[in-house]
């Protein structure tokens, strides 16, 4: 991640509360967000008058764009740049603006023209059908906030563990967004084409270049299986599959297949390339998990993390998110002494199931070393494991579902850095 | 999407659409109600069988879904030299793509403690089946979905001897692929993870 260029509003809070005051923020003056180290390039800093209050400002735009000082960015880790990750340092609340919702793709971003989009479901149906863009708007609608996690989410450093400590919470998890998703409920389509009762399945499938497909119990359909063309307030951005996708809430990310061209009805899963050879979890048993769709439930302290810079002891607001799979956070803990005593974190409203929720923990810092931590409890009881109970559990190979306790690590300075799971 | 379109039947859709729901499901929920003998609201249209066929490519692995036609091992070899071996290896050991070919699984079926143990074809793929529709809707990576069916049994009698899986004189066809069992195959578990206390 190139940090220079992405100097954000929060890391200014975080990082250099002292040094800024309001309106009196220099033209191209020296910034105090910054880590000992970075070069920001001043020269390209946004010129802004010396005093707002004293010259009128631009008009009315017809599409708005982020302040010139804000300059958040997703980024790619590979080469091929087949995933793009949220820079969930620079966000606060919980929905992720849809520019920066992560994405993930096998055969790169189809152009689809609305116009000429139809979604067709067949098999175990009375009627197959066909539905254009406008059919699927004018069914009854819903919407919902929900996150979205990637399976692979966080492979980096559980595969690694203690082997990497410069990694922001984008580069160790931002393969995770949270979104409000507007569309029909798979299950109204599947009732207007007359499922079968004896159908157990369905295969989703995708006009992108590796025509997707994913096969999900039909039970999800009959829950909150959503045909989505909306998120947040506006039609899908083609990177999250424009103009219509699977949206299946709580659910490995891959299964939410995007750019959805047809809907299949069976009575047994498909096995697919990526359902099989990919998204399976070996276990130390010698056996292989398929279908393990259900994203566990996890956490992360997004501030202080890596490369902020504590300026000083004193009050500073711990704050993550934490979300779950299967239902709502419950609760989330917060250590600053590496797991020995926890601490009951704040929620923010709204408190969602299968969503983002954030929380925050006021936190005197008296100098010296911390280690700091934050663990989430759903409503079905699980608690975030520590690294060495899912490495029991998983073995330290496993392919996906990464989500034991991380940590970051406060050094006397002030400098934080990852500290790698608890 | 039409905009206009959506204009056009604000009239009258939505609030029909609503009345059906109501009337149809007076508790809350319709999206959790399993009951299919509801009324369809009349949106939409019946695909014809054209349609149908055209995007129904899917094989499963009973072989629901294979095409006629057919493929050999040696005439895989051709096809693999022209339109595979740049991004998988002149072998299938892998390039700039997946490796296709392994045949260690370790003592046990070691992919969760062996980093280093590859997985591929031979050694982790559950079904043949998934060969051929993984293969015919997405390969070759620069000209996707351009195989022929007897292309594309080729292949897959190809890629399957170089795991060892078939015979170097084997063909594939709707009736052969699905009888072929792949070693990884009863090595796969239904997820039972369910929440509450336990990590699994």
């Amino acid at each position: 991640m190139d940090r220079s260029k992405s100097i954000s509003r929060r890391r200014v809070l975080v990082a250099g509360t002292a040094g800024i005051v309001g309106a009196a923020l220099p033209v191209a003056g020296p910034s105090t967000s910054l880590r000992a180290g970075q070069n920001p390039d001043q020269a390209a800093r946004p010129k802004v008058p010396a005093d707002p209050s004293k010259v009128q400002g631009p008009l009315a735009s017809d599409v708005g764009g982020r302040s010139p000082f804000e300059k958040p960015k997703r980024v790619s880790l590979g080469e091929r740049r087949t995933s793009s990750l949220t820079p969930l340092q620079d966000l606060d609340g919980i929905i992720t603006p849809s520019d920066l919702h992560f994405e993930r793709h096998h055969a790169g971003v189809p152009a689809i023209d609305p116009q000429q989009y139809s979604l067709l479901i067949h098999g175990m149906v009375d009627r197959p059908m066909v539905f254009t863009l406008a059919d699927l708007r004018r069914f009854p609608g819903r919407s919902v906030i929900r996150m979205m996690e990637c399976s692979g989410n966080g492979g980096r450093v559980y595969r690694r563990e203690g082997s990497q400590t410069d990694l922001t919470p984008q580069q160790i998890d931002g393969l995770t967004s949270t979104a409000e998703w507007t569309g029909v409920p798979l299950a109204t389509l599947l009732r207007e084409a007359g499922a079968s009762p004896k159908a157990t399945w369905f295969l989703a499938e995708g006009m992108d270049a590796a025509v997707m497909t994913r096969s999900i119990p039909i039970a999800k359909a009959w829950d909150d299986a959503l045909i989505a063309y909306g998120q947040n307030g506006e039609p899908l951005r083609p990177e999250q599959g424009y103009p219509v996708r699977l949206f299946l809430p709580g659910v490995e990310g891959n299964a939410s297949v995007k750019w959805l061209r047809r809907i299949e009805v069976g009575d047994q899963p498909f096995m697919t390339r990526e359902e099989t050879s990919k998204y399976t979890d070996p276990l130390p048993d010698g056996t292989a998990r398929i279908f393990s769709l259900d994203m566990d439930c996890k956490s992360l302290v997004t501030e202080p993390s890596f490369p902020d810079k504590l300026t000083g002891p004193g009050w500073w607001e711990i704050r993550g998110i934490a979300w779950s799979g299967r239902g709502k956070i419950s609760k989330v803990e917060i250590s600053a002494d590496g797991g020995k005593t926890w601490q009951l974190a704040k929620l923010d409203d709204p408190v969602l199931p299968k969503c983002h929720t954030r929380f925050r923990l006021p936190w005197e810092w008296k100098g010296g070393e911390a280690l700091i931590a934050s663990r989430a409890t759903d409503e079905t009881g699980y608690v975030q494991p520590t690294y060495d109970v899912l490495l029991a559990a998983r073995g330290p190979s496993t392919a996906y579902h990464f989500n034991h306790i991380r940590a970051w690590k406060v050094a006397a300075d002030g400098t934080v850095n990852f500290g790698g799971g608890l | 999407m039409n905009r206009q379109g959506r204009r056009k039947h604000r009239g009258f859709g939505p609030f029909r659409a609503w009345l059906a729901i109501a009337v149809m499901c007076p508790i809350s929920g319709f999206a959790q109600s399993k009951a299919t003998d509801t009324k369809p609201l009349g949106i939409g249209r019946v695909a014809t069988v054209d349609e149908i066929a055209k995007l129904d490519i899917d094989v499963r692995p009973d072989g629901r879904g294979l095409p006629d036609g057919k493929g050999t091992v040696a005439e895989g070899a051709k096809v693999y030299a022209a339109k595979c071996a740049s991004c998988h290896g002149k072998n299938g050991e892998g390039a700039t793509f997946d490796r296709l070919v392994a045949t260690d699984s370790g003592k046990n079926f070691d992919f969760a403690t062996n980093p280093k143990l590859p997985k591929a074809v031979g050694n982790y793929w559950p079904y043949a089946t998934t060969l051929y529709d993984y293969t015919y809707r997405a390969m070759p990576f620069q000209q996707p979905g351009t195989l022929t069916p007897d292309e594309t049994y080729s292949l897959v009698a190809y890629i399957l001897a170089l795991n060892k899986i078939v015979p170097d004189d084997a063909t594939m066809d709707r009736k052969a692929l699905p009888a072929v069992k792949m070693p990884a195959r009863d090595r796969f578990v239904t997820d039972n993870r369910t929440g509450g206390k336990v990590v699994k």
